[in-house]
């Protein structure tokens, strides 16, 4: 499952999804998109953590984000290809309490501490 | 592998014919008021475990859960230990416990005139528990179609469903072809894909069953308005309940699911079980569904699981009483970080060092080792958590015999 040496990896588990998990950190460059797919590389926009979600390809507003080949959920935003997918541009179907969580730490914003 | 099927450890033979894979006293407390008297008693001495129920108004549901532990095939006595005022009654569990063959005893702290003098009651009760015990227990050979393993998921972040759950899952299709039993839960861990379930179905009632257990999940979400997610699912790149229901899926492997069981419910058959730990309908609702990692865990001991399988990618300390706990991560940062604390480390899938398939036959090798009485990580490090809450399940009609 490793991409060629000195390259960062992604990995789509079936070939109709439109975002990968990263297999380590990346920096913005060339990541590799492994697994259900031939081997094609997408351009990270922006640092991404490992076990994290990288678009690769371009998802429309309210378009299905797909992972698994099931709908995790609906793109609150336009998305572009190499941009990470999470908490700011992904809703649940069902949560509703996961938009208002800190988007890096997952933290709880809505609990008063007073 | 059908090396692994044959391999033989030497197990414990309770009097009700169940297996144990360790020898237990279990010390039983019924309200919180008897919890320092009762790991008092518990402390220094070797394999008594303790584990109880904070409330002073009884709870059915957590009286089952107990009366599952005390009888459970790891353990071989009990002694309850109640302060006096409460409801629920040790003196009745220590007489179910009897019951099945076991060595059980109890007592109030209130008549023994404090904590001194419980606690050295108590110590000499266990004591001789175990002295007899060790003269008296049969040994037996086990092997793999003899074990019940559980397996929760916690902590879960984007590699537990690419490599720590998939590992699990090729393991629990391991165990259910060698004639074992294997039991996941957290069917609040399903929302969102209920098509994929329903498809794993052995049979009808199976369908059935796991289609009512997923409905109750879902509107039970929807009531309390939570789903299990946690900041640091969400930290570890995980964003929707849909996202991590399908990883966490993984760990059921791919065999058929027979039916689902209730907590303190065993299997009626080997093969994969999905447990139901979700409140039943019920006026005071009994709060979240998946308070804590914990909580699970010991919801899939009570099902007689020997053995029980934690998956965490973001790292846990936890263990549990009376089964061994053994801790899988997806993630070898988390590995590396936490070597101390976490026993196998399925990241090196991701890595490209090992196959699904390779790490598979690891872990099976590992679980017969740790069957076989070697210590897991959390039992060496003495982690043995527990959580017993106010819940509610409708009783089981026990006279119609198993609902699968």
């Amino acid at each position: 499952m490793t991409a060629a040496a000195g390259i960062s990896a992604c990995f789509l588990i079936d070939a109709g999804d439109n975002v990968a998990t990263l297999l380590g950190d990346v920096l913005p460059g060339p990541v590799a998109v492994v697994g259900s797919t031939e081997e094609i590389v997408v351009e990270a926009r922006e640092p991404i953590k490992l076990g994290h979600k990288i678009a690769v390809r371009a998802i429309a507003q309210g378009e299905s984000v797909s992972k698994y080949g099931v709908s995790i959920g609906l793109a609150s935003k336009p998305i572009e290809p190499g941009q990470w997918v999470h908490l700011h541009n992904l809703a649940s179907h069902f949560d509703a309490r996961s938009q208002t969580l800190d988007l890096h730490t997952g933290g709880a914003t809505d609990t008063k501490y007073e | 592998m059908a090396e692994n099927d044959r391999k033989t450890f030497q197990g414990y033979l309770r009097p009700d014919g169940r297996k144990g894979v360790r020898d237990l006293v279990l010390v039983i407390y019924t309200v919180e008021c008897a919890q320092h008297v009762s790991h008092a008693i518990a402390e220094g001495e070797q394999d008594v475990h303790v584990i109880g129920f904070p409330g002073c108004y009884d709870n059915q549901y957590a009286v089952r859960l107990m009366l599952a532990l005390g009888r459970h095939p790891n353990v071989g006595a009990v002694l309850a230990v109640g302060l006096g005022c409460e409801y629920t009654r040790p003196d009745k569990i220590a007489e179910v416990v009897r019951e099945s063959g076991r060595l059980a005893d109890w007592f109030y702290i209130q008549n023994e005139g404090g904590t001194r003098s419980s606690v050295d009651r108590g110590k000499s009760i266990v004591r001789a528990m175990r002295e007899k015990l060790s003269q008296t227990t049969p040994r037996v050979p086990m092997q793999l179609s003899d074990l019940t393993v559980g397996c929760e998921c916690g902590g879960s972040d984007g590699t537990s469903g690419l490599a720590g759950n998939p590992v699990v899952g090729r393991f629990f299709d391991r165990l259910v072809d060698g004639g074992g039993t294997a039991v996941f839960e957290e069917i609040v861990e399903m929302v969102g894909i209920k098509p994929i379930l329903l498809s794993r179905a052995a049979n009808d009632d199976a369908r059935i069953q796991l289609d009512a257990a997923y409905e109750k999940a879902v509107r039970y979400c929807q009531e309390v308005r939570q789903y299990s997610v946690s900041p640091g699912n969400f930290a570890g790149g995980l964003t929707t309940i849909e996202e991590k229901s399908m990883g966490a899926f993984a760990k059921s492997g791919t065999r058929p699911i027979q039916g689902v069981i209730r907590v303190a419910e065993s299997p009626p058959r080997p093969g994969l079980w999905l447990m139901d730990s979700v409140p039943d309908s019920h006026f005071m609702q009994f709060g979240y569904t998946n308070p804590n990692d914990t909580e699970g865990i010991m919801d899939l001991i009570s099902s007689g699981a020997q053995i029980v399988l934690f998956v965490t990618g973001r790292g846990s300390v936890i263990g549990s009483p009376i089964a061994p706990l053994v801790k899988i991560t997806g993630n070898s940062q988390t590995f590396a970080r936490m070597r101390e604390d976490m026993d196998f480390d399925a990241g090196r899938v991701l890595a490209g060092k090992l196959s699904l398939d390779a790490a598979a036959d690891e872990l099976l090798a590992m679980i017969l080792a740790v069957a076989g009485g070697e210590p897991s990580k959390p039992e060496s490090l003495g982690h043995r958590e527990y959580f017993v809450m106010y819940k509610h399940q409708d009783t089981p009609l026990l006279a119609l015999g198993c609902r699968a």
